[in-house]
This record gives C-alpha cells, sequence and structure tokens, in this order.
C-alpha cells in the first residue's frame, strides 16, 4: 500500500514536472511573439519617420556584435538591468509587483557614493564596505514598503511610486551637499574613490580594449545562480512561491506569510540596490544630479518580464535589454532615433502583458484541430 | 506690510500655475481608479500631451488647437490601457508600465523625426501660447495682477473639477461609474455595460491626463524637453489617494502640492530650504496620510482588478 502511493506521488510528480516544462516553452513561445511585434511596431515607427527599418536595425546588430569591444559594453550596460531584472522577478514570484526597483536601484547607488567617497579603506574592503551599504539602503527602502502593506494594509504600488520619487529627490539633494558634491562646476558628485572600483586589472582591459570593463557582470550571474537556488532548493523559496501562488492556501499550510514578506521583500530591495552599486563602482563612478528618472528599475520590469521571472533567464533578457540599449545609442550615427528602442520595449511589454489572448487563440486552434 | 502682501500674491500666483497640471491629470486618474482601473501610465500620457501640445503649436500657431490635441493624443494612449485591461484583462500596473515607456518613446521619437536630431521642440512665444485672462486690466506688479491675471486655461481646471464633481455625483453615467469601480458584477446582474463604462472612464483618465501635459508646455515651460512633466504624473495619482478618491478632494491635494511646487519656482536655489526637499513633500506627506488614515481613504473595491465577462 505505502509503496503504491509512493509511486502515485511520483507519477504525479513527473506530470507537474512535465506541465512546468511545458509552462516554460508555451512561455518562451509568447515572449518571442510579443518580441516579434516589438520589433514591428518600432519597424512602423521607423518606416513612416523615412528610415528604413532593416537600415536600422542592421545598425542597431552590427553595433552590438561587430567588434568585441562593442559586445563588452553591452556586457557593460547590461549588469545593472541583471541585478534590477532578478529584483522584479524574485519578488514577482511572491505575486508583489516591484515597481520600486527604480528607487531601491537609487538608494543603492547612493549609499555605495557616500562610503565610496567618505571611507577610506584598503581595495577589497572598501568594495565590500560600498556594496553592504547599498545591500542595507536597498533593504530598509523596499522593508518599509513591506511594513506599510503588512501593518497597514497600503497597496505596495502606490508606495513603491511614493519611495521612488523620495529617493529621486534624496539623491539629487545628497550629491549638492558640501562633501559630496564635485568641487568646482558641473552637477554631479566626486568620484568614488579608486578603491571602491570594481574595474578588471589593466591588463584586462586593454585585452578588452575598454576602460569600464568590470566585474559587475560575474557578481549578477553569481546573484541570478543564487536566487534561482533560493527559489527552487530551499524552504524558503517553497514559501516566497507559495505565498505567490496562493496567500490563503500557504497562511493554511503553516506558513507565516507576513515573516515571508519582510525577508523577501528587503531580499529583493537589496538585489536592486546591488545594481546600483555595481553601475556606480564599474561604470560611471559618479552620480550626476537627475533631470529625470534613469529608468533602470523599470527596465528590470522588462527583462523580468521576458524572463517569465527565471532567475536564469534574467542574465539572458538584460543581456539583451543592455544590447538593445548600447546598439540603440549608435542608432543616432544614420540619424535615427535612439527612442525606437524604448517603442520597442514598451510594445513587448505591452504585448507580454496580454500574452494569455495569445494563449486562448492557440489553443483554442488547437481544440478545434482535434476535433476536426 | 506692502511687500509682504505682494509676497503673498506671488505665492498665490505661483499655486495657481503649478497647480493644473496636476489637478487635470488627477481628474484623468480620478476618472479611471473609480471605474476600478489603475492608470499609472498618466506620467507618460502627460509628456506625450506636452509634445503634441508644443509641436501643434509651434506648427499652427493655433494654442487651443494645440490644447485640444494634447487631450487627445492622450485620449488614444488611455484607449491602448483600456485595451490590454479591459477588453484582455491585462495586469494594470505591467500595462501602465508599457504605456511609461511608449508615449514618451514615441514623444521624443517624433520630436526628433520632426526638429532634426533634437529632443526639445523650438521655444514658443507669446502668441502661440495659451492667452491669460484679465491681463492688462489690472496694474503690473499688482497683487490682484499676481493672484487673478493666469492663464485661462488655470481658470478652466478649477472649472473641469466642478463638471467632473457633477458628473459623479448627479448623473446617472457618473453613479454607474462609481458602481462598477466597486462591484462590477453586481453591476452587470443590472444591466450595466461594464466594459464600455471602464473604456469610457480610462479614456477619459487619457484625455484630461493629455490635457495635463499640454498645459506645462502652453503655459508654464513653453517648449517641449523629456524631462519637462518629471513626476507630475506621480503627483496627480498621490494627489487622488490623499484625495480620497473624489474630484473636490483631488482639487485640495493638488492646490496643496501646487503650493509645493510653487514654493520651488520662489525660492529657486535660494539657500533657505533645498528645492529637492521640498519636492519630497507631496511624496511624503501621501504616505503619512495613509498611514494615519488607513482605511478612511479606500481605495474602490475593484480598483486593480481585471474584470471579465460573466457567461
Amino acid at each position: 500500500m505505502k509503496q503504491k502511493i509512493n509511486h502515485n506521488s511520483e507519477t504525479s510528480q513527473n506530470i507537474l514536472k512535465i506541465k512546468v516544462q511545458g509552462l516554460i516553452y508555451q512561455n518562451a513561445l509568447y515572449t518571442i511573439i510579443a518580441i516579434f511585434f516589438g520589433f514591428l511596431v518600432g519597424g512602423i515607427f521607423l518606416w513612416s519617420a523615412g528610415f528604413s527599418p532593416l537600415e536600422a536595425y542592421a545598425k542597431l546588430f552590427s553595433s552590438v556584435f561587430s567588434r568585441p569591444k562593442y559586445l563588452i559594453w553591452s556586457v557593460i550596460y547590461a549588469t545593472p538591468l541583471v541585478f534590477t531584472g532578478l529584483s522584479v522577478a524574485f519578488s514577482y514570484k511572491m505575486g508583489v509587483f516591484n515597481i520600486g526597483a527604480e528607487g531601491q536601484f537609487v538608494v543603492g547607488s547612493l549609499a555605495a557614493l557616500c562610503v565610496g567617497i567618505l571611507v577610506d579603506a584598503p581595495p577589497v574592503l572598501h568594495v565590500l564596505l560600498c556594496m553592504l551599504a547599498a545591500i542595507a539602503a536597498g533593504m530598509v527602502w523596499s522593508f518599509l514598503v513591506a511594513v506599510l502593506r503588512v501593518r497597514f494594509g497600503i497597496n505596495e504600488v502606490l508606495s513603491f511610486i511614493m519611495f521612488n520619487w523620495i529617493a529621486f529627490y534624496l539623491s539629487n539633494y545628497v550629491i549638492n551637499t558640501k562633501t559630496i558634491h564635485k568641487v568646482g562646476g558641473g552637477e554631479a558628485s566626486k568620484d568614488i574613490r579608486e578603491s571602491a572600483r570594481i574595474l578588471l586589472p589593466q591588463s584586462l582591459q586593454n585585452i578588452f580594449q575598454s576602460n569600464k570593463a568590470n566585474y559587475g557582470i560575474l557578481l549578477a550571474i553569481i546573484a541570478a545562480v543564487a536566487i534561482w537556488f533560493i527559489l527552487t532548493k530551499t524552504t524558503f523559496g517553497y514559501r516566497v512561491q507559495a505565498v505567490g501562488l496562493n496567500p490563503h492556501a500557504a497562511k493554511y499550510g503553516g506558513i507565516n506569510s507576513d515573516k515571508t514578506m519582510y525577508i523577501a521583500m528587503s531580499l529583493s530591495g537589496a538585489l536592486a540596490a546591488l545594481g546600483g552599486a555595481v553601475q556606480l563602482m564599474g561604470n560611471s563612478m559618479r552620480i550626476s544630479q537627475f533631470a529625470g528618472q534613469e529608468g533602470f528599475g523599470f527596465q528590470g520590469i522588462t527583462v523580468a518580464l521576458i524572463a517569465s521571472s527565471h532567475p536564469i533567464g534574467c542574465i539572458f533578457s538584460g543581456l539583451f535589454y543592455g544590447a538593445m540599449k548600447y546598439g540603440g545609442s549608435k542608432l543616432n550615427l544614420i540619424d535615427a532615433p535612439t527612442e525606437v528602442v524604448d517603442i520597442i520595449m514598451g510594445t513587448i511589454v505591452l504585448f507580454i502583458a496580454i500574452s494569455h489572448v495569445f494563449r486562448y487563440l492557440i489553443t483554442r486552434r488547437l481544440k478545434n484541430k482535434e476535433e476536426k | 506690510m506692502e511687500e509682504l502682501i505682494k509676497n503673498l500674491g506671488l505665492i498665490i500666483n505661483a499655486t495657481l500655475i503649478a497647480t493644473p497640471p496636476l489637478l487635470y491629470a488627477a481628474l484623468g486618474s480620478t476618472f479611471s481608479e473609480r471605474s476600478g482601473v489603475i492608470n499609472i501610465g498618466i506620467e507618460g500620457i502627460m509628456t506625450i500631451g506636452a509634445f503634441v501640445g508644443a509641436a501643434v503649436a509651434h506648427f499652427t500657431g493655433n494654442a487651443w488647437l494645440a490644447f485640444l490635441c494634447g487631450g487627445l493624443v492622450g485620449a488614444l494612449f488611455g484607449l491602448i490601457h483600456a485595451i490590454a485591461c479591459v477588453s484582455f484583462g491585462a495586469d494594470q500596473t505591467i500595462s501602465g508600465t508599457a504605456i511609461n515607456f511608449l508615449a514618451p518613446g514615441v514623444a521624443i521619437f517624433v520630436c526628433k523625426a520632426l526638429f532634426e536630431q533634437s529632443s526639445n521642440t523650438p521655444p514658443l512665444d507669446t502668441a502661440q501660447k495659451l492667452p491669460k485672462l484679465f491681463n492688462g486690466i489690472f496694474e503690473v506688479g499688482s497683487f490682484w495682477n499676481n493672484v487673478l491675471n493666469t492663464y485661462v486655461a488655470t481658470y478652466l481646471a478649477f472649472v473641469a473639477v466642478a463638471v467632473v464633481w457633477f458628473i459623479f455625483y448627479k448623473t446617472r453615467f457618473g453613479m454607474r461609474l462609481r458602481a462598477v469601480g466597486e462591484h462590477p458584477k453586481a453591476c452587470e446582474t443590472q444591466g450595466i455595460n461594464v466594459f464600455r463604462i471602464r473604456y469610457i472612464a480610462v479614456i477619459a483618465s487619457g484625455f484630461f491626463a493629455g490635457l495635463g501635459g499640454a498645459y506645462v508646455t502652453l503655459c508654464t515651460v513653453s517648449q517641449f524637453r523629456p524631462e519637462v512633466i518629471v513626476g507630475q504624473g506621480f503627483i496627480a495619482i498621490a494627489a487622488v489617494i490623499f484625495g480620497k478618491f473624489t474630484p473636490h478632494g483631488a482639487m485640495g491635494a493638488c492646490l496643496l502640492f501646487g503650493l509645493c511646487n510653487g514654493l520651488k519656482v520662489l525660492l529657486g536655489s535660494g539657500n533657505v530650504i533645498s528645492p529637492n526637499l521640498i519636492s519630497m513633500i507631496p511624496y511624503v506627506v501621501t504616505i503619512i496620510t495613509l498611514v494615519l488614515f488607513v482605511g478612511k481613504s479606500r481605495v474602490p473595491a475593484a480598483s486593480g482588478k481585471p474584470y471579465l465577462k460573466q457567461k
């Protein structure tokens, strides 16, 4: 009898596995459809503005792939997006839509900036200190929103939006203070100390022909694998997913959903903040006064959506977005507006948002075929 | 004393000029929120409204036509949001995020295509901007000139509040709109077309947000720049929450937040208080309100939930 039960649960597990795998393939299909529509709509805009879409897209791709140096730049562009994508994907697993990654990114880079300028420490330790500061800042920023949701029942989307803008003006405020602001002209902070930078050694930089080649992408990959491990191999990850799938059932099953929410949202904030730290310490080295939101967090939403919230998928969709951003920035060489990238990405997000319509259409067609 | 009154006049004036874009957008947000659809795309819609307003005024010289066109292009993006959220049941936050990519993207794309790779439109001269009411009636620099002599569109924003209030509380459509936001299923059993009402509400939200954006370029800034809106759409969303999802409440909130914006302009980069700290006020105040008055600023019950037609 016992064996039989075991056998049954094994087959049901297998069925579940097949179903999940099928879902992943399906999601990939819908994502590809969405990406196709994105390029189509972008192409229509290019064409109606008098550019050849083919020429523009060829320029976009050749500016990414034609030289190793360009590829390195695409990776540098992608690194922060992998982090914010992971942040959004992880919280989405718990049913929380982290539209606040933007603000967590900003406070993360701001905390790293302060430590990077004010603290004097030996190289490796300094980098660690900066990152710890960023993680702490991002966790606090996201934890507060979790408290507002759990304790006061306030919709997290609203508080995330508020916190994004508070972070925005906080950053502008801090970089204009005397100790942080650059000496002399320019609306920016000082540069962080050499010891706080995560650039590759000079010899490797020469090989990659880029003075901004940095360790960031390695950290991003480690983070992605860690999140994948947490989600699939740990009890905590199981709890997160259970809360995401059905909070009531999770509670009934004895999961403390409030505690899970606090920890998971803090972790999500830490990921976005690390993205900010890596962007600062590997690429920008300073924070300039914001005129508008930089969008790393919002772009992370796109990255997570394209990856269907799969942590490993976020690496690839982050690279895709990074390449689009870098390639898109070269479109001005043929006088085509760079913003076509925003149009393409916005369309992709819109089509992924309505992807269940494709699912409905496709399954209906398949059913009709079967009936015939 | 005279100096004080004059300064007071200037503050009131700055508030009156800074409030309408928030107010137009907030009215839009009230429309969609009350019908049960969250529209965080309002920020992006304001941006494209601002661009279309500036571009149409530049080419035609007709500011009123430009103002209307700003609203219409906003309505178009409202329609996109409605199709995704109402017909296709998309996640409203994700669809709104998509609009926030698309609308500014299209605005800057078209701007660069029209104006030789520049992301700014050429500055509008006074004749191309919306007119001021009471222009030349009061002595320049006097208290009343400071207070009353603002743009016609400023006054219109407050008229719009009255109109929207009337629609909400005195018409059958308004009653249905509010009901749909609370309990769509019950409405459908009463023969109310939930989809149609939500479509109208979301398109209206886009229209008002577009007007708000166009107001910025046609009255205050005189030129489109990519960062011309920065956050005003989100402040409007905050104002609606702060104003408990009513048009008159939103007006009060917008006046308060408009005062913050006005103070920022007046104080400039003076050393009294950092403008960055003043800019935070609307957001901090909104969060504090939410915490202090939990339950009092109640979100419409069906807000954010896609509604699928019953069979």
